[in-house]
């Protein structure tokens, strides 16, 4: 366990420093300057060189490199050039939207997805599984963005249930805050639990069939009792594997969600930061997000290797 | 009057909700104590019913009183400012949120673009033209309680034109040789040569006075002297202010103000439709005001703006360096198409780099009226091969991108081909403003006032070089009599009109939404500002 467990934790920090380098390098080869974006048509060029040195732009980007890497092992992650604040500060802030809004969505995800995907599985080939089927099918296919919109013009402009975007903040109580997430966060979910209810489903199915299901039915045990005495738990796997990349994706792929409902979250951050080239936001951004994937990849490894012993042995 | 009135009523709305909200939630629990596992339960449905329910009268209540008298406002712009500090950063948002709200200059531009006394209640020119003796407002202080002193003028001057100062307008500090503190309420500032619209440029948001107490942290925490206090801001969110009760001009109207940001023009209109906010300036989506215009819940405000939209030519490389492939392109354009298509029919056709609302505007659109029969004539008299292959970048406004769909239609109709590339902002910066000037044609609006003069700078993106315009201009600074200084503008726009340096398309339009019982709202945008200290709810 102990080896497996380094293994796994060698090739997380590989994969960090690789990601680092990628994004590092990524971002020096786009074009546009961040001096000239933040000082206009108008600059004069003493103007741009002062500001240039003030951000430590003039520096090599070698030198650039190790700084920003030294400065985040040390949990610092250096001041945006734009906000002119620290950017950790910044991603605590935003992480106060981006973080419930992506556990908010996970929850309705899972709330959603298990009971319609035991639900059909238990009536495999009905006209009720094959509904149910088609509307997960839909709702893959429904770009989330558009169904926020729609959603805003029926619950916000029409009935005015909500307000049509915006965050109320946690200090003003968490029902305002949950309320103001609610829409964002059903848009985020309808199509990951279309995914998760489908997976539910054929992992469901697939261990339905094993030959301990039919030694169970053997023993005199209904399809019911065996669906959820014996199936459901060893269906968990896959099922985890999804909910692991799910959350990862909600926490990332906040946005276009993000912009709809103009929510001050990691997504808007960076969208933001890659428009008015703060480079040190984008960099320190994307980095955090790859660190969120990596763990949680690392972390469901690691559940792996406790729920199926034969992978310990292996190793 | 008016103001008493609001007050009382949100003395009212504010006694009654908690009295209603305590009052509902508590009645139930304290009848319920036979069983204590069922109280529990009621009291749980207790709770969650009254609670329920004081918060829809709440709601009711405080949506009443709000309908009767407001005093807090909740304006949505598009663009969220970087930082709050209008002295080291080119970006217009800053100056939307901060100026004469919360910073005031020594002088400011009133809502027609004039420019009016500021912390300076008025001011003497000496005979030779190079000396300004500016008499300061008394008693006024800085949010944080201290003293507006000439010596915070001298700082906050000297600091915008230091050699290390990053202010995006240092330009217009250039013309300082020295700026003197004569005693706590009078300052000098001495030029270099004459300047008559030395106090023009003081009125602008990079020359806002500040404080040397607070200027290390005035770019998340602004102390200026404005009708407003900084109050909060929620970095991707919101900024809030509140009235400042010290203040030394005629105060505030609103209690309140909170600038939301909403970048995506679809939520703005939805934010705008479901209350969120009250008002929307600079409203992103033109093709909405209709639906606005015919809702009697909301007011459609159109004004103009200082932005000159251009179809920018290269004059420095081929074709454009071929006055006469200019003029082929100028009679391409068919303004009022580019007018609907782009803006939905909201601008003011131009036909040279001046605003229409200026008196010393000359209409010259004539000289450049659409005619593509001529556009051909002249193409062939230009001797160009055609189908002539240009490069169009485009930045990201709207007004440019849709433009620049219409603009190369109407150019393809001609002979010239343009192949567009869309570009971020920084990009558009880089390649096309700055650096190579990697372009043939490009579309932008160019938005500060009274900017003809960037015309005289040959290194500029126009590329354009005419002696007789730059020799204009620089006598143009030491002109102060007004006849004379009309003149010369007149002039300097036939030059450009004449020359076809550019393609002249129309005025940018100020486009604000709001509900229609606010008044007090900027209509045009002579500076990048959403000025609320008149703003007010009316009956």
């Amino acid at each position: 366990m102990l080896r497996y467990t380094l293994t796994r934790l060698t090739s997380l920090i590989l994969s960090l420093v690789a990601a680092s380098v990628v994004i590092f390098a990524a971002i020096e080869v786009l074009p546009g300057d961040p001096a000239s974006v933040m000082l206009g048509v108008n600059a004069q060029e003493d103007t741009l060189a002062a500001l240039r040195t003030e951000l430590g732009l003039d520096q090599a980007p070698a030198e650039r490199y190790v700084t920003w890497v030294s400065g985040m092992v040390h949990g610092d992650f250096g001041v945006s050039y734009t906000y002119r604040t620290p950017v950790a500060q910044m991603i605590v802030d935003r992480l106060q939207v981006s973080l419930p809004l992506a556990l908010y969505a996970l929850a309705l995800t899972v709330l959603i997805a298990f009971p319609v995907g035991i639900w059909a599985a238990s009536r495999r080939g009905s006209v009720a599984d094959v509904s149910v089927m088609g509307l997960t099918q839909l709702g893959v296919a429904v770009p989330n963005f558009w169904f926020a919109m729609l959603m805003v013009l029926v619950f916000a402009i029409n009935l005015q249930w909500f307000s049509a975007g915006g965050f109320a903040g946690w200090s003003e109580g968490p029902l305002l805050a949950i309320k103001s997430l609610t829409l964002p966060a059903i848009a985020l979910a309808l199509p990951q639990a279309s995914i998760l209810a489908r997976v539910m489903r054929s992992a469901l199915l697939d261990t339905l069939s094993e030959d301990f299901i039919r030694t169970a039915r053997a023993k005199g045990l209904t399809r019911r009792q065996a669906l959820w005495r014996h199936a459901l738990r060893n269906a968990m796997i896959p099922v985890l594997t999804i909910i692991g990349m799910q959350f990862s994706f909600l926490l990332a792929g906040g946005i276009i969600i993000e912009n709809v409902f103009y929510l001050p979250g990691l997504g808007r951050l960076i969208f933001q930061a890659i428009s008015a080239r703060d480079l040190i936001v984008v960099e320190s951004v994307v980095m955090l997000l790859v660190f969120a994937v990596v763990m949680v990849n690392f972390l469901v490894e690691l559940a792996y290797a406790f729920v199926d012993p034969r992978l310990r042995v292996r190793r | 009057m008016l103001r008493v009135r609001s007050l009382d009523a949100r003395a009212v709305s504010t006694d009654d909700d908690p009295g209603f909200a305590g009052g509902l939630a508590k009645g139930p629990r304290t009848g319920n104590s036979s069983n204590v596992g069922k109280n529990r339960e009621n009291d749980m449905i207790a709770k969650i019913s009254a609670a329920g329910l004081a918060s829809v009268l709440a709601l009711t209540l405080g949506a009443g009183g709000a309908q009767a008298q407001k005093m807090d406002l909740t304006l949505g712009l598009q663009l969220e400012p970087p930082n709050l500090d209008p002295t080291s950063s080119a970006a217009g948002a800053i100056d939307q949120v901060v100026y004469s709200n919360i910073f005031e200059g020594l002088t400011r531009f009133g809502p027609d673009g004039s420019v009016n006394p500021g912390l300076a209640k008025s001011w003497d020119i000496s005979d030779d033209g190079l000396t300004y003796t500016f008499h300061l407002v008394e008693g006024a202080k800085f949010h944080d309680g201290t003293d507006f002193e000439a010596t915070d003028v001298k700082f906050s001057l000297d600091r915008a034109r230091a050699d290390d100062s990053t202010n995006a307008q240092k330009a217009l500090f250039a013309g300082i040789a020295s700026v003197d503190v004569v005693d706590p309420a009078t300052v000098t500032v001495t030029l270099t040569s004459p300047d008559g619209s030395f106090p023009f440029k003081m009125a602008w948001g990079d020359a806002v006075i500040v404080a040397p107490e607070s200027i290390d942290t005035i770019a998340n925490d602004p102390i200026g002297t404005g009708a407003f206090k900084f109050s909060k801001w929620v970095q991707g969110d919101s900024v809030t202010m509140v009235k400042n009760p010290d203040y030394w001009g005629t105060p505030a109207q609103l209690d309140s103000a909170t600038i939301k940001f909403i970048s995506d023009p679809t939520a703005a209109f939805a934010a705008v439709m479901a209350g969120d906010v009250d008002a929307f300036g600079a409203f992103p989506a033109p093709e909405n005001l209709p639906q606005f215009e015919a809702d009697p819940r909301f007011q459609v405000l159109i004004g103009s703006t200082e932005g000159e939209t251009i179809l920018a030519m290269n004059n420095g490389r081929p074709p454009f360096d071929n006055k006469l492939v200019r003029e082929a392109v100028a009679h391409a354009i068919n303004r009022p198409e580019i007018i609907d298509g782009a803006m939905f029919g909201y601008g003011t056709p131009i036909g040279t780099f001046f605003a229409p609302h200026n008196p010393d505007y000359v209409d010259l659109t004539n000289l450049s009226d659409y005619d593509p029969e001529k556009s051909k004539a002249l193409l062939e008299e230009a001797g160009v091969a055609l189908p002539l292959k240009v490069k169009m970048t485009l930045p990201p406004p709207s007004y440019a991108r849709r433009g620049g769909e219409i603009v190369a239609a109407e150019l393809r109709a001609v002979g010239i081909e343009p192949e567009i590339e869309n570009v971020e902002w920084s990009q558009w910066l880089e390649t096309t403003f700055k650096g190579a000037h990697d372009y043939d044609l490009t579309i932008i609006s160019h938005t500060e006032p009274m900017d003809i003069g960037i015309y005289a700078n040959p290194e500029y993106y126009f590329q354009y070089d005419n002696p007789e315009f730059q020799n204009l201009m620089s006598d143009l600074t030491r002109v102060t009599d007004e006849a004379e200084r009309s003149d010369m503008l007149k002039q300097a726009q036939t030059i450009l009109a004449e020359d076809y340096v550019s393609g002249f398309l129309f005025q940018l339009p100020m486009q604000t939404v709001a509900n229609a019982k606010i008044e007090g709202l900027w209509v045009n945008a002579p500076t990048q500002a959403a000025d609320l200290t008149a703003v007010h709810w009316v009956d």
